[in-house]
């Protein structure tokens, strides 16, 4: 009786560690029914748009550090790249009104591609620890804004109507920003889940000596994921200094540390080699609203940051505990 | 039988103390004064520069336990976040009444018990002090928030003020850089000379080995979390004292800064290597820099990006002179 | 089946030597495997399994001699090279990427991909893992995550990755050790399917049962040397002992008969689940007790459990007459009980530390002063006593511990336990890869402490090592206590017997 038992309680808790993605799903669906008891306006379709454009460029550039952490490294630069590209593009523009929205996007996507890829060289070919070469870098971009800027801001009044509009739309009912993110999401789903280099990503950061036994170019993978890092932060500059409609030397800061809390909460493990798109939009969305929520329920917008903590830690202790429950439970009956 | 030399060789010695990191520091230190120097006439004047330290006493407080943890192979990003948690309660307490040595008293506790949970995740649940530092990094911020929302607490007493911006009696010595040398020595001493100090670099070298050596592993590591709150919590009374005024973002960002200044003096972020006399090194590195850039009135941010630039130089040369002589030998 | 040479072998190994910082780990090995055939590899720890494997997989390159792959000469200078030719190892740790399904573990690095998109070809690399599966007797989804699959079951898909690449040489080192018996049978099964398909399988395991039940050939090596090949059919389990043993016992092994004292140490029905069970044992003032038995016959556990570092589930321990509960190494130490670990580097040593840092790590409260100020003068004198008795050669005492030798290492892991005073030391495989010189150094040691009243409780899986130096053997097979002799009565071929299982006795 006590195998079946055992047996029966191990595929339960498989299914809960498998599929991570469900357990956030049941909070965020309590959380949602829960503020809609609360606040009738939780549940319509404008306060909805209003979440989702919150959070679309959180988990532009969170996609970008979740495929950095899978590979076991860490990005601390996101916020400065995107600070970095957003202020390139918003003077170009400025100065160049003739470049249409989509040249815009492209740029700083080019510009982000360039950061990421110094991240990437650094941590490659530089042996440098993933964190220390982004802590660096995150200041040296951070300061480059401020240099390129001299402290100037560029305002709404210096932006064209299209280039603001780029982030305002709508198409078929889906704010453009949420499109936007909603293609990046699929276009990320798909490399990571279904190409080849996309699962060697992977397995780099599952197992790097297997990895390389195994004939895979781990050099080459870890780039590709700083790069593609820097490619989401440099379209998150352009989105958000649309959206927002103003550049400023100080565009997300800290934004870096929200990042990483979309992608932990959302189930990708600091140690690397796990993590899914899914599960990182969904950490952004849990985020997202409960800021949202807070502000429904009257409840101080203050709060935000002390219940996103929370939220990070009892992500990462139930992770711990569910695993080690798991591996108890099968080391147990491995040798039995 | 032969019976082992205590010490090495002389030669030995010499060479060693000659490649030691330490002085590279001494070297980019002496760089940057003369560089300043040049800059500006008023540098070299001794009121000066002990006016400069003011700017950096509050993060060097903070590094020196960052420098434990670093090299017991752990992290703690929780530090500026801790500090305004423990400010913005010590500073509403005072603003409620309560007498504010009292105060600051509170104010260290709850530091301490912030650094405490830190420590408690880390060492009983086993989990990654990246992950449980981030987390608290916003809870401690987020509380600091929730008690004071967009307000300011001022109006502290004189005699508080002091230890923020006095100097030591009729010497030019700024009182926080008193506290700084004096905890700079202690740390020092505690890590270079003491048990706790070897056991750390034991822990950060092989922990699994020190668990079979019958070493409090777990122990050792709530402790320096919790040592670590505790400084961040007189860093954040020191630095209310300089502003005489909290808000809740105060120091935000610093946590970066110190572990830059760690990273920089030499200290391996694998853990097992370091040494408090590097990390003294370079913060006074970064702050000499810092105070001359400012002196050319270069705006904070990209004092940073020149931090930044050092900090990746200082571990990418010695690599590549490596791999140059590697090199040239054939 | 019946041995007779099937056709051209498709590995020949002739005259291979290999020497490690002097130690002749292969003295001119050969070896010749056919296809179709499998080809078990026996011999006593450090007569050179693990080294041929390594040279045949690539890890290693052999001083002198010659490989043959299918008649041709080959040179293997890395695993990938080995890949190449069809060469595929099963180690007892396999390595593979837990976070990845079983399917993505078995077609890492060659994914079959769709002909336009480069998209993986989901459908056909799930369909082609469920028929390797399938082929293998493996009753598993190939969806299922590999974190968390039993050691039998990682091994599987090991093989499977292995035929992912057509692999015509498999090689299997002590792939049963960890398995339990059903599932020993089912690799088994496993194995016979392959060579009927044509693939040459090196089998090396310890249990002589498992040769004979499994094997066409048999290869015996001892001390680096090529011994013998026969057929399995023609031998019989006692020859295959004489050829693996071979030397006769000499007085390498000096311990000396001391009168032993009281009971230091008595356990009582120690269990852990799923590890070991029901281990009770008594333990004597000046005793060498040695606990003799196969790699996985969880020794080092028992071993573990009583120092503290894995406490048992269950079962009593008492010191002294006084019954104890351990849960933590350093309560073990309090009681004068001290373990030198199996794995030296990882466990008994902080190689980048020097050596007095590692001798006095768990004494190191005795040098503290003031505050916890560390007298190091006292401490080096510390150090500087322990190694000049036991003779370790090395610069200097600021020497790290990641510069010495395998045996001056031994020696300053020993030097570290034995400051701490014990009354009680266990020993894991204590010369474990060391020089003879500081073999017979470490036993000198070991007889000296035990006449002076040190009771040793040794674990060694070298049947000489246990018959010259143990006054009484126990005897540990998969977890359980099957045997014990007086130093009497044993010899290797009933310690043999009884620790692969083959008798009741």
């Amino acid at each position: 009786m006590s195998v079946i038992a055992r047996k029966k309680r191990r595929s339960v808790l498989l299914t809960i560690a498998g599929v991570r993605e469900t357990g956030i799903s049941i909070f965020i669906l309590l959380l949602v029914v829960v503020v809609s008891l609360r606040s009738p306006y939780f549940l319509t379709v404008s306060n909805i748009k209003d979440v989702l454009m919150d959070i679309a460029i959180l988990s532009i550039v969170a996609i970008g550090e979740a495929m950095v952490i899978i590979t076991r490294g860490i990005d601390l630069s996101v916020a400065s790249t995107l600070a970095l590209a957003g202020m390139a593009v918003g003077m170009t523009i400025s100065s160049h009104p003739e470049i249409p929205p989509g040249g815009a996007l492209l740029m700083g996507m080019g510009i982000g591609a360039v950061l990421g890829s110094v991240n990437g060289l650094l941590v490659t070919k530089g042996h440098i620890p993933p964190i220390i070469t982004t802590l660096g870098t995150m200041s040296i971009y951070r300061g480059l804004v401020f240099a390129i800027s001299g402290g100037a801001w560029v305002d709404a009044d210096e932006m064209t109507k299209e280039f603001i509009g780029m982030t305002k739309g709508e198409i078929l009912f889906i704010p453009n920003l949420v499109f936007m993110a909603g293609i990046v999401a699929i276009i990320s789903y798909y490399f990571l889940n279904h190409t080849s280099t996309g699962r060697q990503i992977y397995a780099l950061g599952s197992n790097p000596t297997a990895a390389r036994v195994a004939g895979i170019h781990v050099h080459r993978n870890l780039f590709l994921a700083y790069l593609i890092s820097g490619i989401l932060c440099g379209m998150g500059g352009v989105l958000w200094i649309s959206r927002y409609a103003s550049a400023q030397s100080d565009t997300a800061v800290g934004f870096e540390l929200q990042a990483i809390a979309a992608a932990v909460v959302g189930g990708v493990s600091t140690l690397g080699g796990s993590g899914t798109i899914p599960g990182v939009l969904l950490g952004s969305l849990l985020l997202g609203i409960v800021v949202n929520a807070l502000s429904l329920v009257h409840i101080s917008p203050f709060w935000k940051l002390a219940v996103q903590g929370l939220i990070i830690l009892a992500a990462v202790v139930t992770d711990a505990l569910l695993s080690r429950r798991l591996q108890q439970s099968r080391s147990a009956e491995g040798t039995s | 039988m032969t019976s082992l030399t205590k010490a090495p060789p002389k030669r030995f010695i010499m060479l060693s103390l000659l490649l030691r990191w330490e002085w590279l520091l001494v070297l980019l230190i002496i760089v940057a004064c003369f560089v300043n120097a040049s800059l500006s006439r008023y540098f070299l004047d001794v009121d000066n520069l002990f006016d400069m330290t003011f700017n950096f006493m509050e993060k060097s407080l903070v590094a020196l336990p960052m420098t434990f943890i670093i090299i017991s192979g752990n992290i703690d990003l929780s530090v500026a976040s801790n500090l305004a948690m423990s400010a913005v309660i010590m500073a509403t307490a005072f603003q409620s009444g309560l007498n504010i040595w009292l105060a600051v008293l509170l104010g260290l506790c709850i530091g301490t018990i912030g650094g405490l949970i830190n420590g408690l995740l880390v060492s009983r649940l086993r989990l990654p002090a990246l992950a449980v530092t981030l987390g608290t990094y916003a809870l401690y911020r987020g509380v600091a928030f929730v008690l004071l929302g967009d307000l300011v607490v001022k109006g502290f007493p004189d005699s508080f003020i002091y230890i923020g911006q006095g100097n030591v009696l009729n010497t030019p010595v700024p009182v926080p850089l008193l506290l700084f040398s004096v905890m700079a020595v202690v740390f020092g001493l505690v890590l270079h000379r003491t048990a706790f100090g070897r056991l750390i670099y034991a822990i950060g070298n092989n922990e699994e080995a020190c668990r079979y050596s019958g070493v409090a592993v777990n122990r050792i590591k709530v402790i320096i979390f919790a040592l670590s709150g505790f400084m961040s919590a007189l860093a954040g009374v020191i630095m209310t004292a300089r502003f005489g005024s909290v808000r809740p973002n105060i120091a935000a960002g610093l946590e970066l800064d110190v572990i830059t200044a760690v990273v920089l003096g030499g200290v391996d972020i694998f853990g097992g290597q370091g040494s408090i006399l590097g990390v003294v090194l370079a913060l006074f590195l970064m702050g000499i820099t810092r105070f001359g850039m400012s002196l050319k009135n270069v705006p904070g941010q990209v004092q940073s990006t020149l931090i930044g630039f050092l900090l990746i130089l200082a571990i990418l040369l010695p690599q590549l002179l490596r791999r140059f002589a590697l090199r040239s030998r054939g | 089946m019946d041995g007779e040479i099937r056709s051209e072998p498709i590995l020949k190994l002739v005259g291979i030597r290999k020497a490690f910082d002097g130690t002749q780990a292969l003295a001119g090995v050969d070896f010749e495997l056919c296809p179709g055939e499998i080809h078990a590899l026996v011999g006593e720890n450090g007569a050179g399994k693990s080294t041929l494997i390594k040279v045949i997989t690539g890890v290693h390159r052999p001083d002198a001699g010659e490989i043959l792959f299918r008649g041709e000469p080959v040179v293997i200078t890395n695993p990938l090279d080995a890949q190449r030719l069809g060469i595929a190892a099963i180690y007892q740790e396999p390595t593979l990427f837990p976070d990845l399904d079983i399917a993505e573990n078995i077609f890492m690095g060659h994914y079959p991909l769709r002909r336009f998109t480069r998209r993986v070809a989901w459908r056909q690399l799930y369909d082609q893992a469920a028929r390797t599966l399938r082929v293998l007797g493996m009753d598993l989804d190939p969806r299922t995550r590999v974190r968390g699959l039993t050691v039998a079951q990682l091994q599987m898909v090991e093989i499977a990755k292995a035929l992912s690449f057509n692999a015509r040489i498999l090689i299997m080192d002590e792939p049963t050790s960890t398995l339990t018996l059903s599932e020993v049978a089912e690799l088994f099964s496993t194995a016979r399917q392959l060579r009927d398909a044509g693939t040459a399988i090196i089998f090396i395991s310890h249990r002589l049962e498992e040769v004979f039940g499994l094997a066409d050939r048999v290869t015996v090596l001892r001390d680096g040397h090529y011994v013998g090949t026969c057929n399995v059919s023609e031998v019989t389990p006692d020859e295959l002992i004489r050829m693996m043993v071979g030397r006769t016992l000499n007085d390498l092994f000096p311990k000396s008969d001391v009168k032993q004292g009281s009971v230091v140490l008595r356990v009582e029905g120690l269990t852990k689940e799923g590890v070991f069970r029901d281990i009770s044992f008594e333990l004597h003032q000046g005793e060498i007790l040695g606990l003799a038995g196969l790699a996985g016959a969880r020794r080092t556990d028992v071993a573990q459990a009583i120092f503290g570092v894995a406490p048992a589930d269950r079962g009593k321990i008492w010191v002294d007459g006084q019954q104890v509960a351990i849960r933590h190494p350093k309560e073990a130490l309090a009681l004068g009980i001290a373990y030198v670990p199996e794995n030296r580097q990882q466990h008994g040593l902080i190689l980048p530390m020097n050596i007095t840092h590692n001798v006095t790590l768990p004494i190191l409260q005795q040098f503290a002063r003031m505050g916890g100020w560390l007298d190091s003068r006292a401490e080096a004198q510390t150090a500087q006593e322990i190694t000049t008795r036991l003779d370790v050669r090395a610069a200097g005492l600021w020497q790290l511990a990641s510069a010495l030798s395998g045996g001056n290492q031994q020696k300053v892991v020993l030097a570290k336990w034995l400051t701490t005073r014990p009354r009680i030391l266990i020993l894991d495989e204590p010369t474990r890869g060391i020089d003879v010189g500081t073999k017979a150094a470490v036993h000198e040691l070991m007889s000296t402490l035990a006449s002076q009243g040190m009771a040793i409780l040794m674990i060694s899986s070298e049947l000489p090592e246990i018959l010259g130096m143990s006054d009484r053997i126990l005897v540990m097979n998969e977890g359980r206590l099957v045997n014990q002799f007086t130093r009497a009565e044993a010899t290797q071929e009933k310690i043999m017997l009884a620790a692969t299982g083959s008798s009741s006795a």
